[in-house]
């Protein structure tokens, strides 16, 4: 697309971009190439030296058991928080589709905790499960469940997905119950004319309808759980209980701030950046056949 | 939509609906009620009621400040404005500039320009921390509003927003102006300005927020408690290693760090859904 009517100056156009070129150049892509550079170069502790050596920090981080441990816990996380968080509001987003008038305010009900920050999110859950004094631990410990998740795994990676879903929920409900408004009246009608119950009408009509959405909703909330949610592992467990809850974006900040593996964390971020931009490039894929469609 | 007359069903989804709203909120109304409490009787009796010690606790809070933080929430409270207006106010003016360049001129290095701004995209600051934190070191932006705001400002996604805008407006407006002999900047003032505000509406709300709920960079770069803002003061204030965290202070300053996000939610209602949609598209 272009404009057939154009201004013509030689000197404007520079002076306009300016500003946002010379951001993108400082603070994008001049950190995204050191960090490029980095992974290829051994530096000792100091920084006063630094060797060219190939593809050994990958190598190393590919064979490092806690790395890799690392990029399975974010696949289960990722996909426990899409998965949860998607299918409530959907759920959710049904219903207010059915509740005609009310929908309008439940909507304003179900999509402000959307404006909570992930960390706050952390906050908020750590306080409900706190071992001493959270209540939520001292209601299951009532029902005979101790509830720890500092020692406890399973459970602290039960906690972060709680909390990072809790607020996606409210963005993917957003999206369903448009996507849901969009479908045109008569195709439920004509079904119900032919005897198609609501359950019935749903998964033939309206699911099939919505996949653009979902799908759209999938790699968004996936890019989310990767790389949103550093807030919620540093307020609730730090990567622990013995790297349960360690995420890649957890781990590439501990690495490069506190553990000082300038190398190793530079190439985690390099396979960091290529994770983005395969899903930005699925994303785009699926916009664009949304549009189409 | 409804297309016939089922009350069980009706009943089921309302009660759906009253419950998910009430699960999603419940986290929030603890974080409330134990805000209303003494430190004694949050960690004793999990009150499920507001207690008698709010104005105690939020007036402590913003003019006192927790224990080992050493900065009010208060003060943290306006860092958090600060850099939240900055990034929204930043991003909006050099967006609008990008987008008036790339769409009413032609010039040789446009479309590197446009693809230069579109990998900001692929490049959030999760993925590129220690070598931005190091630019930031070398200009000297640690521990300043520059340094909470400059990093942040870049965005593709305002640019694209107002680019589609921009290709939307009549061309004859553009010819119009140009045969009257008016300058591209005032079209810019006098023309497009107005026209956008509505996008300008939405982007402020999604900006705002975002900016507001900013936390892995001021992380990273704030070591005086000066420019704390009240999210990394938040989780400040639980790292009391073995001591007692006070949870009625921290809680109190949870519910003020998600009033102004919250309350920008609900009463912006329309520019939010707009601006969210629109964003993503």
């Amino acid at each position: 697309m272009e404009k057939r009517v154009v201004f013509r100056n030689n000197v404007l156009p520079y002076l306009l971009v300016a500003p946002q070129i010379i951001i993108t150049l400082v603070f994008f892509i001049w950190p995204a190439s050191q960090a490029l550079l980095q992974s290829f170069l051994q530096e000792d502790a100091f920084g006063t030296s630094s060797a060219f050596i190939w593809f050994d920090n990958f190598a190393d981080i590919f064979t490092s058991e806690e790395y890799l441990g690392s990029f399975r816990v974010t696949l289960v996380f990722s996909f426990a928080v899409a998965g949860i968080a998607l299918s409530v509001a959907l759920l959710l987003a049904v219903m207010a589709d059915r509740a005609l008038q009310a929908a309008t305010a439940y909507k304003t009900l179900i999509i402000w905790p959307y404006a909570v920050a992930p960390v706050v999110a952390g906050v908020l859950w750590f306080f409900l499960f706190n071992p001493t004094v959270g209540m939520i631990t001292f209601f299951l410990k009532k029902a005979g469940i101790a509830w720890n998740h500092t020692l406890n795994g399973p459970q602290a990676m039960t906690l972060v997905v709680i909390a990072a879903a809790w607020r996606e929920i409210s963005y993917n409900f957003l999206f369903f119950l448009a996507g849901l408004q969009a479908i045109p009246h008569s195709f439920i009608e004509a079904a119900a004319i032919d005897g198609a119950g609501p359950w019935r009408r749903f998964w033939t009509i309206s699911f099939p309808l919505l996949s653009p959405t979902a799908f759209f909703l999938i790699v968004v909330n996936i890019v989310y759980a990767f790389f949103d949610t550093f807030g919620v592992i540093h307020a609730i467990t730090r990567g622990g209980p013995n790297y349960a809850t360690n995420i890649l974006v957890y781990k590439v900040f501990n690495d490069g701030f506190i553990n000082l593996d300038l190398g190793g964390s530079a190439a985690q971020s390099v396979v960091l950046m290529i994770v983005v931009i395969s899903l930005t490039v699925v994303q785009f894929r699926f916009i664009e056949r949304k549009v189409h469609y | 939509m409804m297309v016939e007359h089922r009350p069980v069903l009706t009943f089921v989804t309302h009660a759906v609906l009253i419950l998910g709203a009430l699960v999603l909120a419940f986290p929030i109304y603890i974080t409330f009620v134990a805000s209303t409490h003494s430190l004694e009787e949050v960690t004793r009796s999990f009150p499920l009621l507001p207690g008698s010690h709010l104005v105690e606790n939020y007036l402590r809070a913003l003019t006192v400040g927790p224990r080992d933080v050493g900065a009010t929430v208060g003060t943290m409270m306006l860092n958090s404005l600060i850099m939240a207006l900055g990034i929204t106010f930043g991003k909006i003016t050099i967006s609008l500039l990008a987008a008036f360049a790339i769409v009413y001129f032609r010039f040789r290095l446009r479309m590197i320009f446009f693809w230069m701004i579109f990998i900001t995209l692929m490049l959030p600051v999760e993925v590129r921390i220690l070598p931005t934190y190091k630019v930031a070191a070398d200009l000297k932006l640690l521990d300043s509003y520059g340094g909470l705001i400059f990093p942040l400002i870049a965005s593709a996604t305002a640019t694209f927003l107002f680019r589609q805008f921009f290709m939307t407006v009549p061309d004859e407006l553009c010819e119009a102006h140009r045969i009257d002999g008016g300058s591209p900047m005032q079209f810019f003032f006098d023309i497009l300005l107005p026209m956008s505000r509505t996008s300008i509406a939405a982007l402020f709300v999604i900006l705002f927020i975002y900016g507001w709920n900013q936390y892995l960079w001021p992380l990273l770069i704030t070591s005086d408690q000066k420019y704390y803002t009240l999210l990394i003061g938040i989780k400040r204030m639980l790292d009391v290693g073995e001591g007692q965290a006070e949870w009625h202070i921290i809680m109190a300053a949870t519910i003020l760090a998600m009033l102004p996000p919250v309350l920008v939610v609900i009463f912006m209602q329309k520019q939010f859904v707009r601006g969210m949609t629109e964003t993503e598209k």
